[in-house]
Parts: structure tokens; sequence; C-alpha cells
């Protein structure tokens, strides 16, 4: 008991320690990604590769720093394709599982329609779109929309539905009404699946995005990648689709850090 | 169909009173699962009554129909012939009414609640109640005092059920239905709680029927031990048991217990 004392009158600064933790945590991430780089360096030094087939970290670096003002004018229109298709698709999905569980009979009719919509492979839907609705940003929404939507339905659906036996035995008991069972336990039991679905529509939006910019675009980051590659710009593209990861990423986290938010309990059978 | 006559205790012990209307009177009932060929027989021409004020343990081989009968009497399933009052009233309006709890062998919690929010749950479902108990009084009652803000994944087994308790009391019900509370925790911990039923049960004052596949248990806990046989599912017998209250773990060790649990054994091995 004495010796607890002791040793916390001697540390003074939990938090600092906390910090060192995490670093120590991270850090043999850190050092692979800094290896590979090193790598990659060494690679194309030593094999004289040519800038326009591989450019080097260092001509890439460069790269970033000479067209920031190109990447950062194409980042913008990307990033709002790729969120509003997330909001867009997902608030579709997560209204459609919630009829499904309402309604046997809507899930029975929509189901198969929505397994069919997906088996079809987004790059050959997109130039469908592309005639269909123009040459803006809304096939661009429609496409990056229509990636997130079906993770998010099947999981949805299958989140409000995981919801023990024994428990709505428990809310009958209660009297609760459908609507107390919906709002107290399904959509409460639901959200783990939800965010599960959430974070792999935060990089598939982006996906989207880029995918629908190369059909027919001006402007965005797919329409950048097209754009340098026909130029043999290598270094740019590199740099274009590093931009493009980070947005990926970025998006990710977001839904990361609103996922611990909202979850502070730990949930099973979620994969 | 032999139905064994109901045998009432001539003695007063415990909590009843002999000249009270029964807590609940269960009147020849048939519970068929299924239909045609594939039809099961849970219980055939069951009769019972549960005298107001007792704790009455229901025990029995596996399967053979003490959960159907304490479902049937929460009015979670279907009778299909006969007839069952819970306090002068048919089950479901009991049930709207508020009078009976439930607690399942599993503890149910919603993982997303802590201690005390699951307590609160029966009232904020199903109407409004006037009567209900203080959540926080009751997670003392049931040993849980200073763990209210715990979420259930961070409980044992035996304190998950503890709370499950303080929820099925918060609704000052006059009827407690438990359906193998402590059957999966280990003996140890089964032991304190059945101790600690017995005090809540006479601090409270609450009737209760309490399912067991545990000899031991059965002849503890009960005032009377409903025996049941199984194939199909019927009443063997409506003993009394004969021992003083309020009982501790030690009354097991006495001569009149062993007897008591030896004929509880006999009749099970008839069964
Ligand atoms: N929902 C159900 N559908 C079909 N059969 C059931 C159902 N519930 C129970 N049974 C059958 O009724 C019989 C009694 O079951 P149960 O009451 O659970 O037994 P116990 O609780 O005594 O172990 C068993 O044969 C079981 O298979
Ligand atoms: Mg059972």
């Amino acid at each position: 008991m004495a010796n607890v004392t002791h040793q916390s009158a001697i540390i003074p600064d939990r938090s600092l320690f906390n910090i060192l933790d995490k670093v120590a945590d991270k850090l043999p991430a850190v050092l692979a990604v800094i290896g590979l780089i090193g790598l990659w360096q060494l690679v194309v030094w030593g094999f004289s590769v040519p800038t326009y087939m591989a450019p080097g970290p260092a001509d890439v670096l460069n790269a970033f720093r000479e067209n920031s003002t190109v990447l950062w004018n194409n980042f913008w229109p990307t990033l709002f394709e790729a969120a509003l298709g997330f909001v867009f698709g997902n608030l579709v999905a997560i209204l459609l599982a919630i009829l499904f569980v309402h309604s046997r009979t809507a899930e029975r009719a929509f189901y198969p329609i929505a397994v069919f919509v997906n088996t079809i492979p987004i790059i050959a839907v997109a130039p469908i779109l592309v005639l269909i609705l123009g040459n803006g940003y809304a096939p661009k929404i429609v496409i990056a929309a229509l990636i997130c939507f079906f993770p998010t339905l099947v999981n949805m659906v299958r989140g409000l539905k995981a919801v023990q036996p024994a428990t709505l035995e428990l809310m009958r008991v209660l009297s609760a009404s459908g609507s107390e069972v919906f709002w107290k336990v399904r959509i409460q039991s639901s959200l783990p699946f939800l965010f599960a679905a959430l974070k792999i529509a935060s990089t598939t939006c982006v996906i989207g995005a880029i995918v629908a910019e190369w059909i027919g675009s001006n402007y965005g980051l797919g329409a950048l990648i097209i754009e340098a590659t026909y130029n043999f710009r290598s270094p740019l593209l590199y740099a274009t689709v590093f931009t493009a990861a980070l947005l990926a990423v970025s998006l990710f986290t977001i839904v990361s850090v609103v996922e611990k938010r909202v979850i502070h309990w730990k949930a099973q059978g979620v994969h | 169909m032999v139905v064994s006559a109901l045998r009432k205790s001539p003695v007063v012990i415990g909590n009843s009173a002999a000249t009270a209307a029964p807590a609940v009177s269960v009147r020849n009932i048939d519970v068929t699962f299924g239909a045609g060929d594939a039809a099961v027989t849970a219980l055939a021409g069951v009769s019972v009554d549960i005298p107001e004020g007792s704790l009455v343990t229901m025990l029995g081989p596996s399967g053979c129909g003490k959960s159907t009968l304490l479902r049937a009497i929460a009015d979670l399933v279907p009778t299909s012939a006969g007839e069952i009052t819970v306090l002068g009233r048919s089950p479901q309006q009991a049930r709207q009414d508020r009078n009976f709890s439930f607690v399942f062998q599993d503890s149910t919690l919603l993982p997303w609640r802590s201690a005390i929010d699951n307590v609160r749950l029966p009232l904020e479902v199903g109407g409004t109640h006037a009567a209900h108990g203080e959540p926080a009084n009751l997670l003392e009652l049931v040993g849980l005092k200073g763990r209210e803000n715990a979420l259930p994944s961070e409980l044992s087994g035996g304190m998950r059920q503890r709370v499950s308790i303080a929820r099925a009391l918060v609704t000052k019900p006059k009827i407690l239905l438990m359906d193998e509370p402590f059957g999966a925790l280990d003996e140890i911990t089964r032991d304190k709680l059945n101790e600690e039923l017995l005090r809540i049960w006479q601090e409270t004052g609450t009737t209760v029927v309490f399912v067991t596949h545990s000899i031991p248990e059965a002849a503890f806990l009960g005032e009377h031990v409903l025996v049941l046989a199984s194939h199909p599912g019927r009443v063997k017998e409506f003993m009394p048991i004969n021992l003083p209250h309020p009982r501790q773990l030690k009354v097991r060790d006495t001569i009149e217990f062993v007897r008591i649990t030896a004929h509880l054994r006999q009749l099970l091995e008839e069964c």
C-alpha cells in the first residue's frame, strides 16, 4: 500500500506516460512505412527506373509541392461527390432496411432487386449513368451512393434483426409497443452493424466518385489521374493517388471517431 | 391422463395465508405446439393453485414443460384448453396491469444500458405506471450499490442476474415468475443468490414461482415444490416443504432436508 502511494508521488503526470504508450504502440507501423518508402527510393535509384515509369518518393514529394493548387482544386469536387454519395446512399439503405424489418412483403419484393443491382459491376453502370445524368455532379454522387448502398442495407437489416428472442419476450412481458421495441431495442442493437458498414462505405464512396470522374469529367481527382497518366506526368499521378487515399482515410477516421462516441458498449457478433 | 390431487399444506409457513385467494390459479390446461403430425403436447391437464405470498418452486426433468407452464401464466404461450387466472384476471390483463414480472435464465439486459438504466427500462415502456420502486434502492436491495453505472459487460454473470431481479422488482409486481434464473451460475454464486432471493421474498412479500431442475434448490427455496412429470407434462405432486423460515444454507445439512430431497429424487425417478 505504502509502496503504491510512494510511486504515484514520484510519477507526477500519468498522461505523459499514456502518450508515450500510444507512441510506442504506433512505432512498429511508423517504422514499417518509413522502411518501405526508403526501399522504394533505393529500388528507383538502384535500377535507374525512369521517372515516367515509376517516380521515386522524392519526385512525388516534389510533385505535391509544385502542384499543390491543382491538387487542392481537384480535391474539393471529389470530396463533395463522395460525401454526398455517402450520405444519400447510406440514408436510402437505412430507410429501406427499416422498411424491410417492418414489412415482410416489402423485403420479399425489393431485396432480390437490391441483390441484382449489387451484382452489376459499378464500372459497368457508370457510363450508363453518365449518359443519363450528364457531365455534372449528379452521376458522380449517384455512383458514390450506389457503391455505399448495398453493404449498409445488408448490415442494417442484419443489425435490426439481431435482437435476442428473450429480449423480445421481455419487451412483451413489459407490454412494450412496437415503436418502443424499435427505438429502445432494435435501433440500438443495429448500431454496431451500421457502423461496420459505414466504415466500409467511407472508403468505397471515394472509389465511386473517382471511377465516375474517369468516365466523363474535367475536374476531380479522378479526372486528374486520367490527365496525368495520358501526359506521362507520373509524379503528379502518384501525388493524386496519395491525395485520394488520404481523403478515404480521413473519412474513415471521422466515421471511427463518431462510432466511438456513439457506441460505448461492447457489441458481440459483428464482423 | 392422471392429474394428481392438489395437496394443500395445512401448516401456514412463511408469507402465505391459507385463506386468501390464490395468486395464480391454473385449471386443467393443455398446451400444444405445432399442428397435425408435428404437434407436441407440452402440457396436458395441469392444475395448480399458487397461494398468494408464497414461494413455489417448480421441479422436473428437462423438457417436461416447466418453462411452458410459467410462460402460459405470463401470457407468452397460448393455452389450447383450460383456464389460467392471475389475481382473478386473465394472464393478458394481468400482464397489461403489470401484476407480474418475469426473470429469464439469461439476464436479457440491454448491453448498451448501464445497470441502473436497465432497471429503469420497465418504467419507460408500456404506458405510464404510477406505483414503482426507486431503481437505486432496488440495486442496493440486490447488493449492487456502487455499481449503478456499470455496463452489463463489466458485471459478472451473478451480478447481471441481480440487475435483472432488480429490474423485475421495479414495477412492484405482486408475482415474480422466474425461469431457472440461476441455472447458468456457478454453485457458490447460486447458493448466495438463493439466500438473497429468500430475503428479498420476505422483505417484499411478493408471490414467487421459481423454475429449477436442481432438487436442493427446489427444496431449499420452496414453501411448496410443484413436481412435474414429462411426456406429456403433468403435475406429479404439489409437495409442501415444512422447513421453518427464515432459512439458511445450513438447513441443507439437516436430516429433515435430506429426507425431503430423497423424496423429491424418488418422485423424479418415477417421472
Ligand atoms: N416454442 C415451441 N415450439 C415447439 N415445441 C416447444 C416450444 N417450446 C417448448 N416446446 C416443447 O415443449 C416441451 C416442454 O418444453 P419446456 O417447457 O421448455 O421444458 P422445460 O422448461 O421443462 O425444460 C419440450 O418437449 C419442448 O420441445
Ligand atoms: Mg426450461
